[in-house]
C-alpha cells in the first residue's frame, strides 16, 4: 500500500483516502476538530465506521420498513432539501399530505362525505400521533369536567400492560395516570372486561391496540366498544376509545376487511397508524385521524394561512423532512388497494412458512396467533438449560438480528423470541432462518448450560442440598428474570 | 404519441406520458383500487411537485437546502435505518453521542475531559424546546412540592418575538406564557422587563439567540446578571433556557467572546437546530443540559443497549438516522475552521445585500449587523405600496421572500426578510438586488392599492381618512390574513 505524502497544508487533497493521514489520527469524539478534512475522507471514514452497524434488512426485530423501490428512493432524494413545514413555499407537498390523510381516514371508514376533508395529520411516527390523540382526549375531558363544575386534576388512561413505551411517555410527560391491565400467562393482550371495569370518571379514554408489539395480536375492539357503550349508558361518562393501530392499521383493512375495529364502532374517536411500518415507508412517518372535527378541540389547533386558505396544523414537531410524506403518497397510489393486499397476503404466507418450520423442530411453543400482524413469537418448550437469549445471541453470528423479550406483568416468567415478517422478508429467507435456528439448537445442545455454570458447580455436586428438579428450575428462572429485570421493555422496538 | 390500449393493469407501459394514468384523475380522497406501474407513479408525483417552490430560492427559511454529494450519498445509504434501534445500529447511536458531546463542548458546558455530556438529538428545535421546558417544569414542581407550595400555575417568561413552538409548548403542556411586549425599534426581549415579570411560579426565562424576525441576539448576559440579583433576593432560583435555534452555530464561530452559553451560571439548557446553521437538511435538532442535575431523572427512560445503559429522553421514537449521520459528517468534514469560513461568508453576503438595498433609498434596515446573517427591511414610505406587494412581485422571478408584521406592540411595522444561507452566493445577492430595483420601478407605475382601498372606504364610509389611518387599515387587513404569524418558518 502506497502511503501518500505527508502534507501539512490542511487544504491539500489526498491521493488515497485510506492512506491519508486522517485514517491515522484519532477521530474527534468529544470536541469539534480544529481543521476541515476533505469531503471524500469524511465520507469514507464515516462509512467505514457504519459498516459495523447491523444490516437493516436482516433486522428481524423491527416492524419498520427497510426497503423501497428505486423510483421511490429517487423521489426521496429529490425532496430531501424540502422543509415540510414551509407550506407556503411547498404547497404541493402539503397537498400530498392532505390527500394521504383523506385516503387513510376513508380506509378506516371515517364517516365522511365523498369530497369532505378528513380531520388528521402526518406525524414523525406513532409516538407523536399518540401524544396528539391523547392531548385531544385530555383537553376534551377537561372541558367537559369544567362545564360540569367538577375537578379535572387527575386524568387517567386505561390500557393493557402490553402497550408500547410511547404510551408510558405520554402518561409521564403530559401528567396523565396510566392504569394498566395486567396480562396473564397465555393471555397477552388487554382484556376488554377488565378494562371497562377500570374506567372511572377521570378516564380520558381507553386505548386498544391493533397489533400488539409482543405477539402481533389484534385486541377485541368491538367487544370493548360494546361493553363501554353499556357502561357509558349507565354512568353518563361518555368515555371514548382510541385505537393504536400502529402496526395493524395497514394490515386489517386489506386482509381482514370484515373485522370491525375502526370508525365503524361508534366509540372510536381517533386512530393512529405508522406509515413506516406496514404503510411501507422508511422510518419517520405516522398518521393520526380523528372521527370528526368535534373530536379535536379547536383550541389545540394552530391556524396557518397558506395559499389564502386556512391550513390547520396540530403537531409537536415543526421543521422536518418532506421525503417520507411524499413516499407515503407514492405507495398509496403506486400499490393501490390490490397492491397492499398482495403485499400483506404475501407477508402472511411467509409467516406461516416460518411458523411451520419452527414448529417442525419440536423445540418451541408458538406464542403468536395466526390472525394479526405477520410475525412469529416463540418460546422454548419445557424445561431447558438454555434460554431464548442465548439463541438470540447465537443467531447474530449468522447475521440475523432476532430479539428475545420477557413479557410484562404479570407474565414475566415467559420469554419469547420474535421474528417480524416485513415486505422484504422472502420465503427463501424464511427457510434459511429455520435452517440456522436448527444449527443453533444443535450447537446449544452440545454446550453445558450457562445457567448451571452460573449457579456454581457446588450446587450440582452438593449431595446435602437435595433440590427438587422443579425448585432448581425456579431458581434458574429467577436468575434470568433478575438478569433481564432492568431491561424494561425498552428493547421492544415499535 | 402511442396510446397504450391494454386494459390489463400489469401491462408495462411504453411511455409514461402517454399512459392511461395521466388521463385519469389523480386520486385525492380514496386509495385507488388498482396498482399502477412504478415509473408512472414516480412521474405523476414528480410532475405535480414541479409546482412546489425551489428550495434553494426559498429565502424565507433558515433551514439548510444544500449539502455536498458525499453527504447525500451517506444519507441515501442510511435512509432505511430506524434510529431508535440502538441495539441493532450501535455505531449510529455512538455518532449521536459524539455530536452531543461536541455541541456541549462548543457551548462550554462544565464537563471533565472524558465526561459524557447530557443531551440528545431531536427532530428539530420544537421537540428540543418541549423537552427543555418539560425538564424545567418538573424541576419547578419538585421544588414547590418540597416546600409544600401549590404547583398548578406554572408560567414561562419570554419575549413576544418567540417562535411559535414556545406557544405550542405552553398550550400543550399547560404552562402560562408571559410575553414581554416589543416596541417600535426594539424587537427583542428586554431583560429588565423580563426579570420584572418573573414570579414564584416561573419555571424559567427563555432568551433567544437569533430572533426569528430580525436575527438579533438577545442580551443573555444582562439577563443572567439581573436574574442572579433577583434570585439572591427571593430565593426562587429561576433559571434561563437559551433558544439558540439559529444562533447556536453562529455565535461560537463569529463572536466567540460573546457570553451567552453555559459560561453564564444561570443558563441550564440550550437548544440548537442542526438543520439551520448546523448545515444539515430538515429533521435534526439538539438539546444540551448543563449537568445531570438539570434533567430530572424521572423523565428519562433507560434502554439497555450493548449491555450498557443508554438513557433516552425524546418525544419521538422511530425516526430516520440520516440527519444525525449527516450532522456528524459536517462536524468532522468542516471542523471549527470550516464552520467559521462559512459563517463569515454568509455575513459578507448579508452585508452586500444590505448595502444594495440601502442604496435604493426606499428601505429602512430593521435587522442588526450582529446576529444571524439575514436582512430585514421595511419600506420608508408605505402609503402607496406595501412590502406584501413587493413580496408577491418578487415571486415572478422565482424568489420566495416573506413579508411579516411584527408582533405586539409593534404591529404597524411590516418587514421583508431575506435569510442568507450557505448556498446563497454573492452572485445571487447581486441578482436579487437587481430584481428588487426592477420590482420597485414596476410598482411605482401601478395605481396604489392603498389609495384605492382608502378611496373605497372614504366613499362608502363617508369619513375622510388620513394617509396614516389608511395605512393602519391596510396593515390591519393584512394582519388579519397573517394574524397568527404561523407563516413564520423556523
Amino acid at each position: 500500500m502506497v502511503l501518500s505524502r505527508t502534507t501539512t497544508e490542511s487544504n491539500e487533497p489526498v491521493s488515497s483516502t485510506f492512506g491519508s493521514r486522517y485514517a491515522l489520527t484519532a477521530l474527534p469524539k468529544y470536541e469539534i476538530g480544529e481543521s476541515s478534512i476533505p469531503k471524500d475522507a469524511a465520507y469514507q471514514i464515516i462509512k467505514d465506521e457504519l459498516m459495523l452497524d447491523g444490516n437493516p434488512r436482516l433486522n428481524l426485530a423491527s416492524f419498520v420498513t427497510t426497503w423501497m423501490e428505486p423510483e421511490c428512493d429517487k423521489l426521496i432524494m429529490d425532496s430531501i432539501n424540502k422543509n415540510y413545514v414551509d407550506m407556503d413555499e411547498y404547497p404541493v407537498t402539503t397537498e400530498l399530505q392532505n390527500r394521504c390523510v383523506n385516503m387513510i381516514a376513508r380506509l378506516f371508514n371515517a364517516p365522511l362525505g365523498d369530497t369532505e376533508t378528513a380531520m388528521g395529520v402526518g406525524t414523525v411516527g406513532s409516538s407523536e400521533a399518540i401524544m396528539l390523540a391523547g392531548l385531544a382526549f385530555k383537553r376534551n375531558w377537561q372541558n367537559k369536567r369544567k362545564a360540569e363544575g367538577k375537578t379535572y386534576d387527575k386524568p387517567n388512561i386505561v390500557t393493557g400492560a402490553n402497550v408500547q413505551v410511547c404510551w408510558e411517555k405520554f402518561a409521564r410527560y403530559f401528567e396523565v395516570e396510566l392504569k394498566e391491565i395486567k396480562l396473564s400467562e397465555g393471555y397477552y393482550v388487554m382484556d376488554p372486561e377488565k378494562a371497562v371495569e377500570m374506567v372511572d370518571e377521570n378516564t380520558i379514554c381507553v386505548a386498544a391496540i391493533l397489533g400488539s408489539t409482543l405477539t402481533g395480536e389484534f385486541e377485541d375492539v368491538k367487544r370493548l366498544n360494546d361493553l363501554l357503550v353499556k357502561k357509558n349508558d349507565a354512568t353518563g361518562w361518555n368515555t371514548p376509545i382510541h385505537v393504536d393501530a400502529a402496526s395493524g392499521g395497514f394490515i386489517a383493512p386489506f386482509i381482514y376487511p370484515e373485522l370491525e375495529w375502526d370508525f365503524r364502532l361508534p366509540l372510536v374517536k381517533s386512530i393512529n397508524v405508522s406509515g413506516h411500518k406496514y404503510g411501507l415507508v422508511y422510518a419517520g412517518i405516522g398518521w393520526v385521524v380523528w372521527r370528526t372535527q368535534h373530536d379535536l378541540p379547536d383550541e389545540l389547533i394552530f391556524h396557518i394561512n397558506y395559499l389564502g386558505a386556512d391550513q390547520p396544523t396540530f403537531t409537536l414537531n415543526f421543521s422536518k423532512g418532506s421525503s417520507q410524506i411524499i413516499a407515503q403518497y407514492y405507495q398509496l397510489i403506486r400499490l393501490g388497494f390490490e397492491g397492499y393486499k398482495n403485499v400483506m397476503e404475501n407477508c402472511r404466507e411467509n409467516m406461516l412458512v416460518l411458523k411451520e418450520g419452527i414448529e417442525k423442530t419440536e423445540r418451541f411453543n408458538i406464542v403468536s396467533k395466526d390472525v394479526g400482524v405477520p410475525l412469529v413469537a416463540f418460546s422454548l418448550k419445557g424445561q431447558s438449560f438454555h434460554s431464548e437469549f442465548e439463541i438470540s445471541e447465537m443467531l447474530r453470528r449468522f447475521g440475523w438480528i432476532v430479539p428475545a423479550y420477557t413479557m410484562p406483568a404479570d407474565a414475566e416468567h415467559i420469554t419469547v423470541l420474535r421474528v417480524v415478517i416485513r415486505e422484504d422478508f422472502s420465503r427463501t429467507l424464511a427457510e434459511r432462518l429455520v435452517a440456522d435456528i436448527l444449527k443453533v439448537l444443535h450447537e446449544l445442545d452440545t454446550l453445558p448450560s450457562k445457567i448451571s455454570r452460573k449457579m456454581g458447580a457446588e450446587d450440582f455436586g452438593n449431595v446435602k442440598g437435595k433440590k427438587v428438579k422443579r425448585e432448581k428450575l425456579m431458581e434458574v428462572i429467577v436468575g434470568w428474570r433478575k438478569f433481564v429485570k432492568d431491561r424494561k421493555k425498552m428493547n421492544g422496538v415499535c | 404519441m402511442v396510446l397504450a390500449t391494454n386494459s390489463d393493469s400489469e401491462e408495462h407501459l411504453h411511455s409514461t406520458f402517454a399512459s392511461r394514468y395521466v388521463r385519469a384523475v389523480v386520486p385525492r380522497f380514496t386509495m385507488p383500487n388498482n396498482s399502477m406501474p412504478k415509473d408512472a407513479a414516480y412521474q405523476v408525483i414528480s410532475d405535480e411537485l414541479m409546482l412546489d417552490g425551489n428550495p434553494r430560492l426559498n429565502l424565507a427559511s433558515f433551514v439548510t437546502t444544500w449539502m455536498e454529494p458525499e453527504c447525500d450519498k451517506l444519507i441515501q445509504e442510511s435512509v432505511n435505518k430506524n434510529y431508535v434501534d440502538m441495539d441493532e445500529y450501535p455505531v449510529t447511536t455512538e455518532l449521536q453521542n459524539r455530536c452531543v458531546n461536541m455541541i456541549a463542548n462548543l457551548f462550554h458546558a462544565p464537563m471533565g475531559e472524558e465526561e459524557a455530556a447530557i443531551g440528545c438529538g431531536t427532530v428539530g428545535s420544537s421537540e428540543a424546546i418541549m423537552l427543555a421546558g418539560l425538564a424545567f417544569k418538573r424541576k419547578w414542581q419538585q421544588r414547590r412540592r418540597a416546600q409544600g407550595l401549590p404547583t398548578d400555575n406554572p408560567n414561562i417568561v419570554t419575549g413576544a418575538n418567540v417562535q411559535v413552538c414556545w406557544e405550542k409548548f405552553a398550550r400543550y403542556f399547560e404552562v402560562e406564557l408571559k410575553e414581554v411586549k416589543l416596541s417600535e425599534g426594539y424587537y427583542v426581549m428586554d431583560p429588565a422587563k423580563a426579570v420584572e415579570m418573573v414570579d414564584e411560579n416561573t419555571i424559567c426565562v427563555a432568551a433567544i439567540l437569533g430572533s426569528t424576525l430580525t436575527g438579533e441576539f438577545e442580551d443573555v448576559k444582562l439577563l443572567n446578571d439581573l436574574l442572579a440579583e433577583k434570585n439572591a433576593e427571593t430565593g426562587w432560583d429561576v433559571a434561563i433556557h437559551v433558544d439558540a435555534a439559529s444562533g447556536g452555530f453562529i455565535a461560537p464561530f463569529l463572536y466567540p467572546d460573546l457570553e451567552w452559553d453555559f459560561r453564564l451560571p444561570w443558563v441550564k439548557s440550550i437548544n440548537v437546530s442542526g438543520h439551520k446553521y448546523g448545515l444539515v437538511y430538515a429533521g435534526v435538532g439538539w438539546i444540551v443540559w448543563r449537568t445531570k442535575d438539570d434533567l430530572p431523572e424521572d423523565l428519562v427512560f433507560h434502554i439497555n443497549y450493548l449491555g450498557a445503559d443508554q438513557p433516552t429522553f425524546t418525544l419521538n421514537f422511530s425516526k430516520g438516522s440520516s440527519q444525525i449521520i449527516a450532522q456528524y459528517y459536517q462536524f468532522i468534514r468542516l471542523g471549527f475552521e470550516g464552520y467559521k469560513n462559512i459563517m463569515e461568508n454568509c455575513m459578507d453576503n448579508a452585508r452586500r445585500l444590505r448595502e444594495g438595498i440601502e442604496m435604493t433609498g426606499k428601505f429602512d434596515i430593521v435587522s442588526k449587523d450582529i446576529g444571524v446573517p439575514l436582512v430585514a427591511f421595511s419600506l420608508k414610505d408605505s402609503s402607496k405600496h406595501t412590502v406584501f406587494e413587493i413580496a408577491e412581485s418578487l415571486r415572478k422571478f422565482g424568489w420566495i421572500i416573506p413579508a411579516y408584521t411584527m408582533p405586539a406592540d409593534a404591529q404597524h411595522i411590516a418587514v421583508l426578510r431575506v435569510v442568507i444561507r450557505e448556498d446563497f452566493s454573492r452572485g445571487l445577492a447581486d441578482r436579487l438586488i437587481t430584481h428588487i430595483i426592477q420590482v420597485l420601478k414596476e410598482i411605482d407605475g401601478l395605481p396604489s392599492r392603498v389609495a384605492h382601498l382608502a378611496a373605497a372606504a372614504a366613499v362608502s364610509g363617508g369619513e375622510v381618512k388620513t394617509a396614516k389611518m389608511s395605512l393602519e387599515d391596510i396593515t390591519k387587513y393584512w394582519k388579519r390574513l397573517v394574524e397568527h404569524k404561523r407563516n413564520i418558518v423556523c
